[in-house]
């Protein structure tokens, strides 16, 4: 057994072991942390196969920004687990649903590995020897693909600007630090000279 | 290929491994050392002077002092996480430098995409934080791990943003290349620190909040937290949080030379100082160089209050490494410089 392979069993290995720990473990924050620990072997899978762009961006994205946020909200959540116990029953039909219709799609794309062996290998090797991986991807995506990008980039933005909309408030009463009026005080504007008279005060 | 040849190869691996992480230890204790002097110097203090000729051998008696002192955990502390976290920092911390070229082709790993690595890795250096305010079960480090969380994710965009730009000129995402690309005649003033100036200021910046340093310390801000999320915590796990953040720190001023000071490349481009074996030490005089303004940055600044801190990063850097982005790219595309 070669050290690729070694490396591919201990990652899976490990991958689905945590994905399981993520739903059964009893901490929700133990949860979270075996979800980065699944992010983390994945992104060593994506590794294996070549596409070292995309290992390093799952790490970045999901690990480094999304996962902690997640990790934080999880923290400050007082989280009752008899509470999401009682419920189960009510939602079980519904996770088996999703959980068959995930199935059913990963057992096509299983059904097309044997279909049509040929198809996917061509596919797969998309990218040419001697062009790196980030420059293959970066062709493919400013230029085939460049309006879909730009749109999923344009709805990334409005569902932030919604999400900053629907949060805002501003606070009548606060005293707010304005960085401007700060810098923009002179010596005319900040402090008054007064003349007192002596022995008489102000 | 043959099994014994792999196997060799393995084992020169982990020999290269060993040898760096010893040598970049012991570097860390010196600077370490270094800081304490420093900033000892600015408020006309001494500093260590007890331990060995003028204090050098201060850390290590630091770490054996650390090592052998009784580790404390807090009973209502979550016992895996918190011992977890310390090692999950300075582990971390350390695996970014496998990717960092001391020299031409001195790396434990030259990958395609090494900038990304180091920048995926030091965004994991939060989860220590986290984890370890969180375990300890207890306010102050609480505070503290939510604290570093707003922070550190606030400060990874815009460093993401500056790489970007430095990615443009360099035309490449490999360490080597990067600093291969700084490669010209004119030496020092060749390096992307002075086309990029503002882009420089923004990437040391955001570097210092990056890794939780005054005045952006305010995970630990000792006057308001008390020691934030590493109040709970003694001996060798603290050992490993202290290491595991001066790693980090040294990990951003390599980065710092990298991207924007030429990495092992000579400031005076001719013969006797660019004699291949002075590369690895150009590179470390500039380490030392980027690590002396941050600890007289420390030294000297203030903290920040925490609002002025999340204003700095969304409100300035951000739009303004936005705006360099879009300038460098511009620049690049009309006056020619553009890599296929």
């Amino acid at each position: 057994m070669n050290i690729v392979t070694g490396f591919f069993y201990l990652f899976s290995t490990v991958l689905i072991a945590s994905a399981v720990m993520v739903i059964s473990a009893r901490n929700p924050v133990h949860s979270v942390l075996f979800l980065i620990l699944a992010f983390v072997n994945a992104a060593g899978l994506f590794l294996l196969l070549g596409a070292e762009f995309l290992a390093m961006i799952l790490v970045i994205v999901y690990v480094g920004a999304v996962a902690v946020l997640f990790l934080f909200v999880v923290m400050m959540l007082d989280v009752d687990f008899a509470e999401l116990k009682q419920g189960f029953l009510q939602y079980l039909p519904v996770g088996a649903l999703i959980g068959i219709a995930v199935l059913v799609e990963l057992v096509f794309v299983l059904g097309t590995w044997f279909q049509a062996p040929g198809e996917l290998i061509t596919r797969a090797s998309a990218v040419k020897p001697g062009v790196s991986n980030t420059q293959a991807l970066g062709q493919v995506l400013y230029t085939q693909y460049v309006y879909f990008f730009e749109i999923s980039g344009l709805i990334l933005l409005t569902a932030m600007i919604g999400a900053i909309v629907l949060t805002l408030r501003h606070k009548v009463g606060v005293k707010r630090q304005d960085i401007a009026q700060q810098v923009a005080r002179t010596k005319e504007t900040a402090m008054e000279v007064k003349k007192v008279p002596s022995r008489v005060g102000v | 290929m043959d099994p014994s040849f792999v196997f060799l190869g393995v084992l020169m691996m982990i020999v290269k491994g060993l040898a760096l992480l010893v040598g970049l230890l012991i570097f860390v204790a010196y600077i370490l050392l270094a800081d304490r002097k420093i900033w000892a110097a600015v408020q006309l203090r001494r500093g260590p002077n007890v331990v060995g000729p003028w204090g050098l051998l201060q850390s290590f008696a630091d770490m054996l002092k650390f090592v052998f002192k009784e580790p404390i955990v807090p009973s209502g502390a979550n016992k895996g996480v918190f011992l977890l976290a310390p090692l999950v920092t300075s582990v971390l911390a350390m695996s970014a430098w496998a990717v960092i070229p001391l020299s031409s082709g001195w790396a434990i790993a030259d990958l395609n995409v090494g900038i990304l690595y180091i920048f995926a890795i030091s965004s994991l250096g939060v989860y220590g934080v986290i984890m370890g305010g969180w375990a300890s079960n207890s306010k102050y480090p609480f505070l503290g791990a939510l604290r570093s969380a707003a922070q550190m994710v606030s400060y990874e965009v815009s460093i993401g943003f500056v790489l970007i730009t430095v990615l443009l000129c360099s035309g490449s995402l490999n360490l080597t290349d990067i600093v291969e690309a700084q490669q010209s005649k004119w030496g020092l003033f060749g390096w992307y620190w002075l086309p990029l100036f503002p882009m420089f200021v923004i990437f040391f910046i955001s570097a210092l909040a990056e890794t939780n340093r005054p005045p952006f310390d305010l995970p630990e801000a000792e006057s308001e937290l008390v020691a934030g999320f590493m109040v709970e915590y003694s001996s060798t796990p603290y050992l490993l949080f202290m290491m595991g953040e001066y790693v980090a720190i040294l990990t951003m001023c390599a980065m710092t030379t990298i991207l924007f000071m030429g990495g092992w490349l000579s400031p005076i481009p001719f013969s006797p100082f660019t004699a291949a074996w002075l590369a690895p030490i150009w590179f470390i005089l500039k380490v030392s160089l980027v690590f002396f303004m941050f600890a007289m940055v420390k030294a000297f600044v203030p903290r920040y209050r925490y609002d002025q801190l999340m204003r700095l990063g969304w409100k300035v850097f951000l739009p303004l490494s936005l705006v360099g982005v879009v300038v460098v790219a511009g620049f690049l595309q009309f006056f020619g410089g553009v890599h296929g």
